[in-house]
């Protein structure tokens, strides 16, 4: 079996992985980092969004040994201690979540739309960059309330 | 009000967990030497089953085990059940065919699970369901709810000839006909409720384990209702005696009705792991579950309104045909009807109303509870049909609405199909709702829109919802095999924390904030010292849980019944310690105090006290535990008035939802915040009905529909911010004053969309879901 | 998902010759359509060979007129890329709205060619635009390289290197998007380029093409009105649950128009 290495949450981490073996399982079965979550199997949902070298990636789509060397952030390695980062406070702010399920996916993508957007969002281009990301419980409404105060709270 | 009381949007305190990946969800627990079950399902929607040969699957790598329906009935295990009865115009009860939890010589929908494969690793179970060799008959199959008991259609049940599950006719059938007979105008809609998959974001799962020491089995499930699941796999399943078997309804993923049930899934899982001795898990990839996932609505209807001259709704002739699928699911036969035809009567005082319903098996899925639940089905259907009525009459729809509502000063009113209203003010809700929308200012934005090419059109809907079904003695007449009390059990530990033990759960609600609002309201403690549990039959007693928005109306109160016996007890408590009679004490904002004096004993000292009872009332019980339960003496009736407006591209078909407004009537607000989220999140629910989702089979009961690929959830850009308001009235029987909010807006948004679509291109009607290629033929043939 | 032996690929050569030692080896790009493809069993390769780690296939150069587009270049890339904006901004605004983001950050053009899903974007930009597909072995005009559902000219050994893009006089692409999956329902590239109108079709047919009636029409007036009289076969278009033959030869005619008047 392949051996992968990376470097997850900051930390370098190594496995045994069959080949077929996703970025998702590896993250949650071998790291027992349950916090991304796959809710479908046609790359759509959104729950599984973690970052690799910076980017968003739906980590149900991507190999574990595909991932081999990089770096990868999980929802996990946001908070600084009991520190929420601040787009996960924005969340918690704006009512952003309910079930919780889709949030871990919903904050990575968030943050990858600031990354790319800046930190001034209007609705209509938070939900155009939501579109890869399915939430049945909040309406959207919160969330893109939340995107848009979580980015602002960003830049200060 | 007490800080983070009744009325704070107080930030909710199971998000953290949630937002630092910390989330406890049933797949996320992993237990030493678990195995993972993987079902061979039916591809074929209708078959006998000729021969199951698991021999290779066996022999693949890894397999643990590999069980068919066999095993199941070797050990007494199922079969599935359905927990209410509905009488047929026979009299006799509906038909409930034999529900194995793996098939028995035949399978009757894609999907229906025909054996179960265990190994050490999901992949080795996935390989060697591949090998698990079944020689199907296959047969014709059935699918559409109009064919489905037509003559020569294929028969699913020998227990249900034609099959018709049941023919429920209820109403004054002569006096209703007799209205229409000397009705001024009757107008007539023949319609579709469109067939929902449920789809919570997180898939079904189980995680089965069993301790051969105690003879325990432990079953971590995606539940809306552990204590339920573990009474039914008990009681009907036998499973294992409830006190040996162990439910845990972890982090659930949203639930919307859809976890409500006992599936096969969980049985067998509960079942294997006693088995092969191991651990077992399962959880379904999306395509199982939209395979397997009970589905929701699918109804054809036809609906008539007979009218006076000036448009007051005389009586209400309803008639209807609701698919069950291929089998009874736990509360399948209740939906379309005690939850469908008892709320025909809307918020209008229709004084005659005669419904029948048809309920049909067909090849598909199982049919049953999805947010809403009989009332979305029969509030659109009215909802529609008063717009039909509306446009023959030559009214607006505000104002035959108006015209047709039960005043404010009628209630409590009794309705004609069972339903007794206890409180309401739909005009209210209505002007608020106007006014929200600028319903005046319409024509202009119209007009503009027209100048672009854009046809603009507004909807209205004005529903009432029936939720926190009681009391139990009314559910036990109906034909309900269980009782809808809920239970609670406020328990203060000696340093004066406060543990709430609800028989509910929480999966999205927020229950833990709400709840111990409710606690910090009553008690006084502070609300990061109190700590909501709830979900596992070994931790809480025993409660029906949570559906059809019953959690506050129903458990809140049975909370603040048991802080009440705190307090009451309290007060002896406080008596003794303070010298005071128990009858000068009283309690306030966490405090007892003596009447007239400054001495005060807060209610930890109280707690402490009881636990540590040096000095103590004599013969009073020590400790500061109390229990309680509350059956409510009616359900509770929320009700709104919601708008949409939207604009079609006549040119391509597409809908845009420009604005939504909704003016909803819940009592009392605990938390303004969540309960805002849930409205926003029932109008998308409610949204995606109308415009974009559509379970389809095609004539072979193939799943045309298994994936996100092609069954369209509503995402961020399909639907816009909204505007939410509220009507509040007090409902006289709530001891807190609260309705159920959580169904509201999937129940209220269908129709207004829909209105709102066949206003802009003035059109009689479009059925759900109105997509695209629907529309544009619609605005062709308008045009 | 079928095991299977990874390989990660340091050089074309290196891919070919994996490729060839093997008993039914697969290229993988971006891999979001090959890994959902083999989640659901649906394919079975022996072998995947992960041409993720070939610098050469990846990067954007501009070439006299044209642009030349690695393989191995994410949507995401393209979409951000100032040169394709300047050069051909209807071709970034193409990959900009494929999928999601997440989906741009992996996807390639090669991958999403050599696939030639018939609901794809990039193939009718290919095609409206006459582009050519560079291959570890020839050079394809995307005329010949689109050869029916889910196939294309590509040979047995051949991996496309890059795609040459000549710069239009202006171009637009106009999608109608599948609600449900995203994908296009209809897809219309428009290309004013030195040859003439150019329209490359999308989703509406088993395989992209050029829309030889609508360049004619719009070769005569290239405007939307004159879109109107076209007449397009409707027996060649796709049928399914999400949209009939008829409306998606109407929506054609709509992203037609529409991309003209988006063209200027």
């Amino acid at each position: 079996m392949p051996t992968v290495k990376m470097q997850v949450n900051g930390k370098s981490v190594s496995g045994e992985v069959e080949s077929r073996t996703l970025l998702v399982q590896f993250l949650r079965e071998n790291l027992h980092l349950t916090g991304t979550h796959i809710g479908c199997d046609t790359s759509q949902c959104g729950a599984c969004v973690v970052h690799v070298d910076g980017k968003s990636v739906k980590s149900c789509t991507m190999l574990a040994v595909m991932a081999d060397g990089c770096a990868v952030t999980t929802i996990e390695g946001l908070a600084s201690g009991a520190q929420l980062h601040p787009m996960q406070q924005a969340f918690m702010d704006n009512h952003g979540l309910q079930c919780g399920f889709c949030t871990p996916g919903m904050v990575m993508t968030a943050l990858d739309i600031v990354n790319r957007n800046g930190n001034n969002l209007d609705e209509a281009t938070i939900r155009k960059e939501l579109e890869g990301n399915i939430c049945r419980c909040t309406g959207y409404h919160n969330i893109v309330k939340s995107v848009q105060a979580g980015a602002k709270a960003m830049e200060g | 009000m007490a800080e983070n009381g009744i009325g704070a949007s107080v930030r909710r305190k199971e998000d953290n967990r949630f937002l630092i990946g910390k989330g406890n969800y049933t797949d996320d627990i992993s237990v030493v030497g678990q195995t993972h079950a993987v079902f061979v399902r039916s591809p074929h929607a209708h078959a006998t089953l000729n021969r199951i040969d698991t021999s290779a699957a066996l022999a693949a790598p890894g397999v643990v085990a590999v069980f068919t329906g066999d095993d199941l009935v070797a050990d007494g295990i199922g079969p599935l059940i359905c927990g209410v009865t509905v009488t047929s115009d026979d009299g006799q009860p509906h038909r409930a065919p034999r529900h194995p939890a793996l098939a028995q010589g035949k399978v009757n929908y894609v999907g229906d699970h025909v054996a179960v494969v265990i190994a050490e690793t999901l992949a080795q179970a996935k390989d060697a369901a591949e090998l698990v060799v079944v020689d199907y008959g296959v047969l014709p199959a059935v699918t559409n709810t109009a064919d489905a008991s037509q003559p020569g259609q294929p028969q699913i049940h020998n227990e249900a000839p034609n099959n018709v599950c049941f023919n429920w006719p209820f109403g004054e059938k002569a006096a209703v006909e007799a209205a229409f007979a000397s009705a001024h105008k009757v107008s007539t809609l023949e319609l579709v409720n469109n067939r929902m998959v449920t789809n919570a974001m997180e898939p079904r799962a189980a995680l089965g384990e069993y301790n051969s020491g105690t003879q325990e089995i432990t079953l971590h499930l995606t539940t809306q209702n552990p204590h339920v699941h573990r009474l039914v796999m008990s009681a009907f399943n036998n499973l294992a005696p409830e006190h040996k078997l162990r439910v845990v309804g972890p982090d659930v993923g949203g639930g919307f009705g859809v976890k409500i049930f006992v599936y096969a899934e969980e049985l067998v899982v509960g079942w294997a792991c006693r088995k092969v001795q191991r651990p077992v898990k399962w959880t379904a990839d999306r395509t199982e579950a939209f395979l397997s996932d009970a589905h929701g609505r699918d109804h054809v209807a036809t609906a008539e309104v007979a009218m006076d001259a000036e448009g007051h709704f005389l009586a209400l002739r309803v008639m209807t045909q609701a698919n069950l699928g291929a089998y009874l699911s736990t509360f399948g036969t209740m939906v379309p009807s005690y939850l469908y035809a008892f709320l025909l009567a809307g918020q209008y005082r229709t004084p005659l109303i005669y419904s029948e319903v048809k309920a049909v098996f067909t090849n598909t899925a199982p049919v049953d509870a999805c947010r809403g639940a009989g009332r979305p089905e029969a509030t659109y259907l009215l909802e529609r049909l008063v717009d039909i009525a509306a446009a023959d009459m030559g009214l607006d729809p505000a104002e035959i609405r108006r015209r047709n509502y039960i005043p404010k000063d009628a209630f409590p009113y009794q309705t004609p199909v069972v339903q007794c209203y206890d409180s309401g003010d739909y005009v209210a809700a209505l002007d608020k709702a106007l006014a929200l929308a600028d319903y005046a200012g319409f024509p202009a934005r119209a007009a503009e829109a027209k100048a672009r090419g854009k046809r603009r059109g507004i909807g209205l809907s004005s529903y009432v919802e029936a939720c926190g079904i009681a009391p139990s003695a009314a559910v036990g007449q109906l034909g309900g095999g269980v009782g809808l009390w809920e239970s609670a059990q406020v328990r203060f530990n000696p340093t004066g924390n406060v543990q709430v033990f609800t028989g509910t759960h929480s999966h999205g609600q927020g229950h833990e904030t709400t709840f111990a609002q409710l606690v910090t309201e009553l008690l006084g403690v502070p609300i990061d010292s109190i700590e909501v549990i709830h979900g596992d039959t070994a931790r809480t007693q025993f409660g029906m849980g949570t559906y059809g928005s019953r959690s506050l109306a129903v458990g809140g109160v049975a909370i603040a019944k048991a802080c009440e016996k705190l307090i009451a007890k309290g007060k002896k408590i406080a008596a003794h310690a303070l010298e005071a009679a128990e009858s000068d004490i009283e309690f306030a904002a966490g405090n007892f105090t003596v009447t007239g004096t400054d001495k005060a004993m807060s209610i930890a000292a109280v707690a402490f006290n009881a636990y540590v009872p040096h000095s103590y009332p004599e013969g009073l019980e020590p400790g500061f535990d109390e229990n309680a339960f509350f059956d409510p003496m009616n359900f509770s009736f929320p009700a709104g008035t919601h708008i949409c407006e939207v604009e079609v591209d006549p040119d391509t078909g597409e809908v845009d939802i420009v604005r939504y407004s909704a003016v909803d009537d819940f009592g009392k607000l605990i938390n303004p915040m969540i309960v805002e989220g849930q409205v926003h999140g029932g109008i998308v629910h409610g949204i995606g009905q109308a415009l974009l989702e559509g379970c389809r089979y095609d004539s072979e009961g193939q799943l045309l529909t298994a994936s996100y690929m092609d069954y369209a959830m509503p995402r961020a850009d399909n639907v816009p911010s909204f505007d939410v308001d509220y009507a509040p009235t007090n409902p006289p029987h709530n001891p807190l004053g609260v309705k159920g909010c959580g169904e509201a807006g999937a129940i209220g948004a269908p129709p207004a969309v829909i209105n709102a679509i066949v206003n802009a291109l003035g059109i009689r009607h479009l059925d759900m879901p109105a997509t695209p290629e629907k529309v544009w033929r619609a605005a062709q043939q308008a045009a | 998902m079928y095991e299977f032996t990874y390989h990660k690929a340091e050089s074309i050569e290196a891919a070919i010759a994996t490729l060839q030692q093997s008993d039914d080896a697969k290229f993988v790009a971006g891999g979001q359509t090959m890994l959902p493809t083999m989640k659901h069993r649906l394919a079975s390769p022996s072998d995947l060979i992960d041409l993720g780690g070939i610098a050469a296939l990846r990067g954007i150069e501009v070439n006299g007129d044209a642009l030349v587009i690695g393989a191995m270049t994410t949507h995401a890339t393209v979409a951000a890329s100032a040169e394709v904006k300047k050069l051909i901004p209807a071709l970034a605004g193409l990959a900009g709205n494929i999928g999601d983001p997440a989906v741009r950050n992996r996807g390639t053009l090669g991958g999403s060619i050599a696939n030639n899903d018939p609901a794809a974007d990039y193939p009718a930009a290919l095609i409206a635009l006459g582009a050519s597909v560079k291959t570890n072995m020839r050079e394809i005009a995307a005329d010949d390289f689109f050869t029916g559902m889910f196939e294309t000219a590509l040979a047995e050994n051949e991996l496309i290197v890059s795609v040459r893009f000549p710069k239009p006089q202006a171009a637009a692409y106009m999608k109608f998007e599948n609600p449900a999956s995203r994908y296009a329902v209809v897809g219309v590239f428009v290309a004013k380029t030195k040859d003439g109108i150019r329209v490359g079709v999308t989703g509406a047919t088993p395989c992209a093409h050029r829309g030889l009636r609508l360049e004619a029409a719009l070769n005569k007036d290239f405007s939307p009105a004159a879109i109107d009289s076209v007449e397009l076969p409707v027996e060649k278009m796709n049928s399914d649950i999400h949209a009939s033959a008829e409306y998606r030869a109407h929506l054609v005619k709509v992203m037609t128009k529409r991309a003209v008047t988006a063209c200027g």
